[in-house]
Parts: structure tokens; sequence; C-alpha cells
């Protein structure tokens, strides 16, 4: 208690010698300005390599392993849509497998009773999830973190049972429904494993482009902030219900999608697909990746479903090892494999906004400093940082 | 109707047995102890090992034996609480809680596949140790034993328990961590040795849920503690998380209304009752039956 006390009043001390432009000189010296582009960090020629390589993919893997990098990539879609909801809005969501069977057997039912060709379903199995999860998240939306997981966990239960007991006379029952016509763009029949491929990695290229676009956004910021800090969020005017109902439909309708590119790819879905473990799976890839990271969920998407594949003989003991890993990466690396880096703003991009700022501009500009560099908000004051150290102390 | 009454309190018994671990150790660590199910499963297949292998039936009478497997089975699953507690836990007391969530989800998949490892994957056939079809007529209205031993057993357990929290020195030191950690450690209470205590008292109670429960229906599996564990948990929080009586009567509830709804509704939905009842509470009474209003939202 004391050791504690002694080191705040320190800490106050230093700041307070320092004087009111201590922050800026402080993040000064902490990140000193970059120069040059800051952004995924790949030149012209090594994205040329990395495109080049990709598309030549299946010709050097063979069949088999195109089918497992098909898997691997549906699985990575799915976590990003996941990573919507658990990694950049910090929702205890354990029932993504609801959203992406009710894509699935939207496509199934669709395709089987109706004979609608297959790629018209998506979108329609996107709206549906996507209304799936309006549904069920408005009246859950408001609970907090592990509450929120048992009920997550209780609404991917529900949809199992209710197409296990061939809800409707639609779903199959436990036997599932078998679809027997396929994808085709153009006249193009989408059938063999390295059609699917070149099909599953255009899906996964737009969807890695518009979830980064998305994450900078001012909707991702808004959902950075929930995750955050969800009351301060909202003092400051964000409307966290809807934006967390926001990030539910939009990773609803994303999983929906991928539900129906799944049953175009397996020809038959069937409850055991859609099950609490897959849930699981998808959790756990967010989480040991990086929630919040698009890189580190794609680790965590090739680590965990092709790590087994490539380890066959260990089968057994692999669930068993996956478990003990989950336990040593909370202890050790609770931010996952490849945390997201810090969001970065140049400091003149908002100082002229505030009086304050703008006054604090002014005297940098009179000493000669560049008020455009580069800066990270995580170095400025918290709130809380705030009333510990200054508010106490005075 | 009564049939479906008393088959519903047997299985409500357990599901309070087991909730009662959940509130337990949701109320000094807030924490879902995922792990708490497997821990479940965990005694049903050691009382098995102990009637099987060591032959305990064997040697002494049904009852005795009974007593005696019930016994040291609470003892090794409390051990088994204790080290997880230290292994996957006490590490992450201070991060946050998602980390000791999914940590927690780990230790449940890891504890669930070494059974599946250890015992095989098939459905393994309890012994039948108080000849489980004998039944015994009350007021007109024919009980089995079997379910008149469980209700009674897990009464008693529960009875065992609420006195040793509400009368002992120790219950008490257990209720102060759960209300004031801070407070309680500057009272003089090694916090840690309470919490300890707590992973160990709630793992023994659904270890002995376990053991009740393989005799009850015949035989178990190894993933069986994920179900039971997450309704067991519904149960505690239909009676208000963190309260002991609370967690005993959302478990009895619990149990009789998925007799009820399997018997007149429709037994595939048996599940979905109680999950169903899980999103009813939380929408209009998120603090549970016998909770008492928090200033924290939930």
């Amino acid at each position: 208690m004391i050791r504690r006390a002694a080191h705040q009043l320190r800490r106050y001390r230093a700041r307070s010698v320092l004087g009111p432009e201590r922050y800026v000189f402080l993040a000064e010296w902490r990140n000193p300005p970059r120069s040059g582009p800051s952004g995924l960090g790949l030149s012209v020629g090594l994205s040329l390599a990395l495109v080049t390589m990709l598309l030549t993919l299946p010709s050097v893997l063979g069949l088999y392993w195109t089918d497992l990098v098909n898997d691997m990539m549906i699985y990575a879609v799915l976590a990003l849509s996941l990573n919507v909801i658990l990694g950049h809005c910090g929702l205890f969501h354990m029932g993504h497998a609801a959203f992406y069977a009710v894509g699935a057997y939207t496509t199934a039912i669709l395709a089987t009773r109706f004979d609608v060709p297959i790629l018209l379903t998506l979108p329609l199995a996107g709206a549906l999830a996507g209304l799936f999860a309006l549904l069920v998240a408005r009246p859950i939306i408001h609970l907090r973190g592990d509450y929120l997981l048992v009920v997550t966990i209780g609404i991917v239960e529900i949809v199992n049972i209710a197409l296990k007991s061939n809800i409707f006379g639609l779903t199959g029952g436990a036997n599932g429904l078998l679809i027997l016509n396929p994808i085709s763009i153009f006249g193009h029949e989408i059938v063999s494993p390295v059609d699917f491929y070149y099909f599953i990695l255009l899906i996964l290229a737009v969807t890695i482009l518009l979830f980064y676009l998305a994450q900078n956004s001012r909707f991702g910021r808004a959902l950075n902030y929930i995750k955050q800090d969800e009351l301060a969020a909202e003092s400051t005017g964000v409307n966290t219900a809807h934006y967390k109902l926001a990030a539910f439909v939009l990773g609803a309708v994303w999983a929906g999608m991928l539900g129906t590119v799944f049953a175009a790819k397996i020809e038959t879905v069937s409850p055991g697909s859609f099950s609490y473990a897959q849930s699981v799976l998808l959790f756990a890839i967010v989480i040991l990746g990086g929630p919040g990271s698009i890189t580190g969920v794609l680790l965590g998407a090739f680590l965990i479903i092709s790590l087994p594949e490539i380890f066959r003989d260990l089968q057994n003991y692999r669930m068993l090892v996956f478990g003990a890993a989950m336990v040593a990466m909370m202890i050790f690396r609770p931010q996952g494999l490849m945390p997201p880096g810090r969001r970065r703003y140049k400091v003149g991009q908002f100082l002229g906004r505030f009086p304050a700022g703008a006054a604090l501009r002014r005297n940098k500009q009179l000493e000669g400093a560049d008020p455009t560099a580069l800066t990270d908000p995580a170095d400025l004051p918290s709130l809380a940082d705030l009333a510990n150290g200054e508010g106490k102390g005075r | 109707m009564l049939e479906q009454l008393t088959n519903g309190l047997a299985i409500g018994g357990i599901y309070a047995l087991v909730a009662l671990g959940y509130t337990m150790v949701y109320g000094v660590l807030k924490l879902i102890n995922f792990a708490h199910g497997d821990l479940f499963t965990l005694g049903a297949y050691l009382g098995m090992t102990l009637l099987v292998s060591f032959g305990l039936a064997g040697y002494l009478p049904p009852l005795a034996a009974l007593l005696v497997m019930l016994l040291m089975v609470m003892g090794l699953v409390a051990v088994s609480g204790y080290l997880l507690e230290r292994v996957a836990y006490r590490p992450l007391r201070r991060s946050d809680r998602l980390a000791a969530v999914v940590s927690a989800l780990g230790a449940s998949i890891f504890l669930q596949n070494a059974i599946m490892l250890f015992y095989g994957p098939n459905y393994e056939t309890y012994p039948d140790l108080l000849s489980v079809t004998a039944s015994l007529t009350l007021f007109g209205v024919s009980i089995p034993v079997m379910r008149l031993v469980m209700f009674l057993a897990s009464v008693l357990l529960m009875l065992v328990l609420y006195l040793f929290i509400n009368r002992t020195r120790t219950g008490t030191a257990i209720r102060a961590v759960a209300a004031d950690q801070g407070a309680a450690r500057l009272m003089g209470i090694d916090v840690n040795r309470i919490i300890a205590l707590v992973f160990m008292i709630g793992p023994a109670l659904g270890g002995a849920a376990g053991v009740l429960l393989g005799l009850y229906y015949g035989n178990i599996s190894f993933n069986m503690g994920t179900m039971y564990g997450l309704k067991a948990f519904i149960a505690a929080i239909i009676g208000g998380i963190g309260n002991i009586p609370g967690a005993m009567l959302g478990g009895l509830l619990l149990g009789v209304l998925e007799a009820l709804g399997a018997a007149y509704i429709s037994p595939v939905w048996k599940d979905a009752i109680a999950f169903l009842v899980l999103i009813l509470i939380l929408i209009f009474r998120p603090t549970g039956l016998l909770g008492e209003r928090v200033a924290e939202k939930i």
C-alpha cells in the first residue's frame, strides 16, 4: 500500500514539473516521429510476389491440400466475421455457429425445395442471418460479459435442437439436407477444389479489404471505444446499444453468406456442422490469433485448422494440446499471437478542433516543433490516470 | 404428473449440487468456471473406477460402499479442483475477465479430452449398486428407491454446506471474501486460502453429483459435463448467481421444469427449455429469483 502511494506521488511530481505540454513531449520521446508511409508495409514487388504465389498455390499443393486450404480460408472468413463482434467490439459471443447455420440452411432449403441457383441465395442467406441476429441479439444486447457468453451458447444450442427436430418440416432432422446443384458463374460450374480455391480466395480477399476499411472507419473506432470503456463511450455520445447491435448484424450477415459457400462446398448441411464445439473453435481462433487484428485472426485460422492436419498421427492428443495451449496462452500472452497495433493519429489532425489544443499548437509552433508529429493516444493520460494521479494528488 | 415431479426433483438435486460449485466460484472470483462441468464428469468416472476396478462393492454392503465411494470421490475431485485453480486460474487473478474465461474454456477442453483418452470415447456402464428398478410406495405413489436416495443425498449435502457456510468461522470467511476481497484481506483473512478452499468444496459437491447421476442413469460419457455444466450454471443464474440457497432452489426448479416440459411439450426440446428459461430470466429478472439488487448492471 505504502509503496504504491509513494510511486503515485513520484509519478504525480514528475508530471507537474513538466508542465502542460508534457504529454506531447512524452509522446515524442516514447515514439519518435516516423517517416515514410505507414500501412501494411508491403512494397509493390512483395505484393506482386504474394499474389502470384496465391494464384499458383493449387497447382503446387495438389487436390487434397488445396481442399484443406479451402477449409482454412472458410474458417478464416468466419473468424474475421466473429472478430468484428468479439475482437473489435469486445462482446463475448460464442454462438457464431448459429448465424452460420441460418445461412447454410437458407441456401440448402432454397436450393433443394425451390431450385433456386446457389449464387442467388448468397445475399438472401446473409440477409436472413442478419435479420436473425437482429431479432435474437436485440433483447440481450445489454448483458454484461459472461452473461452474454452463456446466452449466446444458449442460442447456438437452441438453433441446433431446432435443426435436429426438423423444425417446420424443412431442415431434414439430424441427417440434414443434400444439395445436388453446384454453384455456377456465367455457365462455369464450381465443383473441383481448385475452382473452390479461387472462389473462396476471392471472398477472403474482399472480406479482408472491407473489414480493413471498416476497422479504420468511424464505425470501427466506435466499436473499439466500446471495447475499451463502454461507459466512457456512452457518455461521450456513442450510441453503444446501436453499435453493438450493428456489430452483431454485420458479423452475422458475413457468417450467413459463408454458410452458403460452405453448403455448396460440402454438399450436405447437417446440425453437426453448426454445434457449440464449432462456436468454441471460432472463438479460439480469434482469441489465440489476436482479437481485433486481421493478420492475427488469419494466423489463428492457419494454426488451428492446418496444424492438427499436419500432425495427423497425434490426432488423439490434439484437442488435449489445444486446451492446454489455451490456458498457457492466457497466462503468458493474453493479447493473442499477433495483437492489433496501436491506433496512431497525427496530433495536428485533432489539435485545432479544441480550444486547449489550439493553444497548445500555437505554443508548439512558437517553439518551432512539428505540430503534426505522430503520437499515440495510448500515451496520453487516461481518465483513470487523471483520477488516480492528479485528482487525489491535489 | 407426480412421476414427472419426483424425476424432476431427483435430476434437480444433481443440477443444484453442480450449481453450488458455479455459484460459489462466481461469488468469490466473478468467474464462470467452465471446467466445473468436467470435474463433475471426472467424479462420475472416478466413482466407476472405484466400484469396478477396485471392487469396492465386493467388500462392503451396498449403502456403505456408496458412502465410502462418495467420500473418496469427493476427496479426489477436490484435489483436482485445487490443482485446476493453481494452474489455470491463480496466474490470471489480476488479468481481465476475458482471459480468465478463455483459460476456463481451455481447462474444460483439456479435462474432457484427458478423460476421453484415459477411459475411451464410448459410453461406460455404471455398476448397478442399488438395484435401480426397486421402488417403494408412498401415499399411493410408487417412487423408485434410487430417486429417493438421490434426492435425500443431494439435500443432505446442501444442508451440510449451508450450515458450514453460515455457522462456522471458515464459512464466515468465505462469505466475507465473496462480499469484498479487499476488506476481507484487511481483516486478516488469507484470501488465497479461501479461494483454494472454494475450489475444493465446489468440485467435491460436483463430483458427488457425478456419482449420483451415474447411478441414476446407469451410463456416463466423457462429454456429458458440457451440457450438465451449462444447465447447472443456468440453475445458478435462475436462483441468483453468488447466492447459495438460490443455487439450490434454481437447480430443483430447473429439474422440475425440464421433466414437465419433456413430458408435456416434447422430449426433443428438453435441452432447449433450460436456455429459454435463462433468456427469460435475464430479460425480466437478471439478478435471479433470490439475488439481491446490485448496483452493478448486468
